[in-house]
């Protein structure tokens, strides 16, 4: 049971949104999919769900090719939020669910279920238009997962939420992960998908510039962190040899070395100079390698 | 159970229970209502308005007794008085005790003439009435200065036999005809606002789903074709019930006032003598225009983006139940004209156009059966580029150029 993105292009008449993508998404896993506005997110997930067809290549789950059959076990969450604004979350979800194959009373049920988690129970016979937009998130959310699907692709899940709600709901998305569900999420918050996922791809342009497990992306990349505060100057590190950024902060700098070795000479230069607070060698960021990746086809 | 019957139901139940729906249908059922008892309204409100003229008579010939009585003929709610000269005429005009005055003078070669002044001359009513019972007064002197018999008078003033006959054999006779012509004008009226007003729902519907953006999770569930079809059929449940509750309503108070409507201008409107098939030509053609532009609508209302763009994208679409509409209307007075004929097998004229020549003269079947044909043809096609646009449309966000807008969303939605 996985995703298999086999080699898709889509085009929109001379325009290439997606480029030859080729990735495999293992099962009951979460895959985070970053990427800057423009990178071929949505037209991706959108031919991963069947709206669109891609110019080549194909999306199969399970081996079959995902189509209104197969839609009572794939959640969305779409990019932008909508629901009907005139409606009962009640009415909304319900129907929504019944759509994916729910029965009345177990939609009701595990919505209630739902909305007690969330600690909105109050919310189940207001109509959306009266809720605040992270409330709405909430119930376009339960909307997404309300019939346990196998597949469920979160396009931005998180913008425009306040960090409880986040962590709410990153719980929630979470236990759906290790209740079975493989889950597609993109983001532009990279520490989201450095702190849920295990594999994930950066897109740019239409095409995947970095793919594969994070642990292995981070190895791969090389670079470090260097995180240095002292009691003196440390403007001479800025031409260090390995030095390739330098980031200044209110006590010290953060810099980007080449490797283990460059942090070693660092602080053998270091000491003689003087008493230096604070001395780390970190694993790159996530966010270092997206600006170096994505920065670096800019260039 | 299916999605299209979960889709249907839903699009069905949500939008009879919103206020708006209510209160529309409310508001209509008491206008029908009102209007229904129109003829009773209007005797009640007119009841105490007995017009009265004042007559000065100065022909010397004693005219104004032979007049009065001429006049109650004519008109009972018309009294006249005797006055002396103008000037006590106008003065009771002033008063407001009298709408205008006669003056019936001598004239040497037509025997007397007759001037009518009032405040106001709008009301040719009264001027009417008056000039036919004078009319009427000249020949009963002029007969008696002749000598005539009773008979030979009654004679001079009888009109000649005179018939209408079709020489079709099932043509619809002249009586036959203006019942017939009230009814369908009704009809039209009823077909007309009925394929608008939902067609119209139907955009805005569609338009409310994409603009809401529920749409991307609705067609990610449902295929396009499913959901727009299922809405369609939703609407068109909606409209039946509303319809029958309009008709119900019409018809229960139609049929209290029975007894005052057969005199009234409602005999003139056919529903004495109703034609039922008339009303089946009605119910069939009503559904096909309203599938025919309701499909039409879905497609128009999937390529906007903002629920105000709705108005101006379907507004050819009104326009050409506009043209419909009016040339029905032309044709009401003249239903076998050629240019009648011919835009009764356009299919987006059918519905109205074709009904009208059905309802007002004896079509053979082979042409009701082609235009409906047509319009089925139309229907079906319509349904498959709609579909298409559809389902690219509700993916696309942007300005929408009715007609560019249109095309993206086919390209949108082509396999490759």
């Amino acid at each position: 049971m996985s995703l298999q993105i086999n080699e898709v292009t889509k085009k929109f008449g001379e325009f290439t949104a997606v480029n030859q993508l080729d990735l495999t998404i293992p099962e009951k896993e979460m895959f985070g999919f970053l990427g800057g506005n423009g990178a071929g997110k949505t037209t991706t997930f959108r031919m991963i769900l069947g709206l669109l067809d891609p110019t080549k290549g194909e999306v199969t789950w399970n081996g079959t090719k995902i189509d209104y059959t197969t839609s009572s076990v794939i959640g969305y969450l779409p990019e932008e939020r909508g629901l009907y604004p005139k409606l009962k979350v009640r009415d909304q979800i319900v129907y929504l669910a019944r759509l994916r194959g729910m029965n009345k009373r177990d939609a009701l049920k595990e919505l209630e279920y739902w909305l007690d988690r969330f600690k909105v129970p109050e919310y189940i016979d207001k109509r959306v238009e009266e809720l605040s937009k992270g409330n709405q998130q909430k119930i376009q959310l339960i909307a997404s997962m309300i019939h346990k699907p196998e597949l469920l692709i979160l396009d931005e899940p998180f913008s425009g939420l306040d960090p409880v709600n986040v962590e709410i709901l990153k719980k929630a998305v979470i236990d759906l992960r290790d209740n079975g569900t493989t889950i597609v999420f993109s983001s532009h918050r990279m520490e989201h998908v450095e702190e849920m996922c295990e594999h994930l791809c950066i897109m740019h342009k239409g095409s995947p510039v970095v793919a594969g497990k994070l642990k292995e992306i981070k190895r791969s990349f090389g670079k470090k962190n260097v995180s240095i505060k002292a009691d003196f100057d440390l403007s001479f590190l800025d031409t260090y040899a390995g030095v390739t950024k330098v980031k200044n902060t209110m006590e010290g700098k953060v810099l980007q070395v080449t490797g283990e070795d460059v942090a070693e000479n660092m602080i053998r230069d270091l000491v003689p100079k003087g008493f230096v607070r604070k001395f780390e060698l970190e694993e790159p960021s996530l966010t270092d390698i997206f600006i170096e990746k994505v920065g670096a086809v800019y260039e | 159970m299916n999605k299209f019957w979960i889709v249907l139901s839903h699009t069905y139940l949500s939008k009879i229970k919103t206020k708006s729906f209510i209160i529309s249908t409310v508001i209509m059922m008491a206008l029908i209502l009102v209007l229904s008892n129109m003829s009773r309204l209007i005797e009640a409100f007119d009841d105490d308005d007995k017009q009265k003229v004042a007559v000065i008579d100065q022909t010397e010939d004693r005219l104004f007794d032979p007049y009065k009585n001429a006049v109650k003929g004519v008109n009972k709610d018309l009294s006249i008085l005797s006055v002396q000269d103008e000037k006590e005429a106008e003065k009771l005009v002033n008063a407001d005790d009298i709408v205008g005055y006669l003056l019936i003078e001598k004239d040497d070669s037509l025997g007397f003439k007759g001037t009518y002044k009032a405040n106001q001359i709008s009301d040719s009513m009264v001027s009417n009435d008056l000039l036919l019972a004078l009319t009427q007064l000249k020949s009963l002197i002029t007969a008696n200065e002749l000598k005539l018999t009773e008979q030979q008078i009654a004679k001079l003033n009888t009109p000649p036999a005179f018939k209408t006959i079709a020489l079709e054999k099932n043509a619809k006779t002249e009586e036959d005809l203006n019942q017939a012509r009230g009814l369908v004008y009704v009809l039209l009226f009823v077909i007309y606002f009925g394929v608008l007003m939902y067609a119209t729902m139907i955009a805005m519907e569609v338009a409310t789903e994409k603009t809401s953006r529920v749409m991307e999770i609705l067609i990610s569930s449902v295929p396009p074709v499913t959901q727009m079809f299922a809405k369609i059929m939703g609407i068109a449940l909606l409209s039946l019930t509303q319809m029958i509750l309009f008709f119900g309503a019409g018809y229960l108070s139609i049929k209290q006032n029975l007894a005052s409507m057969d005199e009234g201008f409602f005999s003139f409107f056919g529903f004495g003598n109703t034609n039922i098939s008339t009303i089946i030509y009605a119910i069939i053609f009503a559904l096909l225009g309203y599938f025919l532009y309701a499909t039409l609508a879905a497609c128009l209302g999937s390529v906007v983006s903002k629920i105000e763009d709705v108005q101006q994208m379907i507004s050819p679409m009104t326009m050409l139940v506009v043209i419909a509409f009016l040339i029905a209307m032309f044709g009401l007075g003249n239903p076998s004209a050629s240019y009648i004929t011919f835009t009764s097998f356009i299919p987006f004229f059918t519905p109205m156009i074709m009904f009208l020549r059905v309802g007002m003269l004896e079509v053979p079947f082979w042409e009701i059966a082609l235009s409906i044909a047509l319009m089925l043809i139309t229907i079906f096609l319509l349904g498959i580029i709609g579909a298409k646009i559809y389902r690219g449309g509700v993916l696309m966000y942007g300005s929408s150029k009715s007609l560019k807008s249109i095309k993206n969303a086919l390209q949108l939605s082509k396999k490759n």
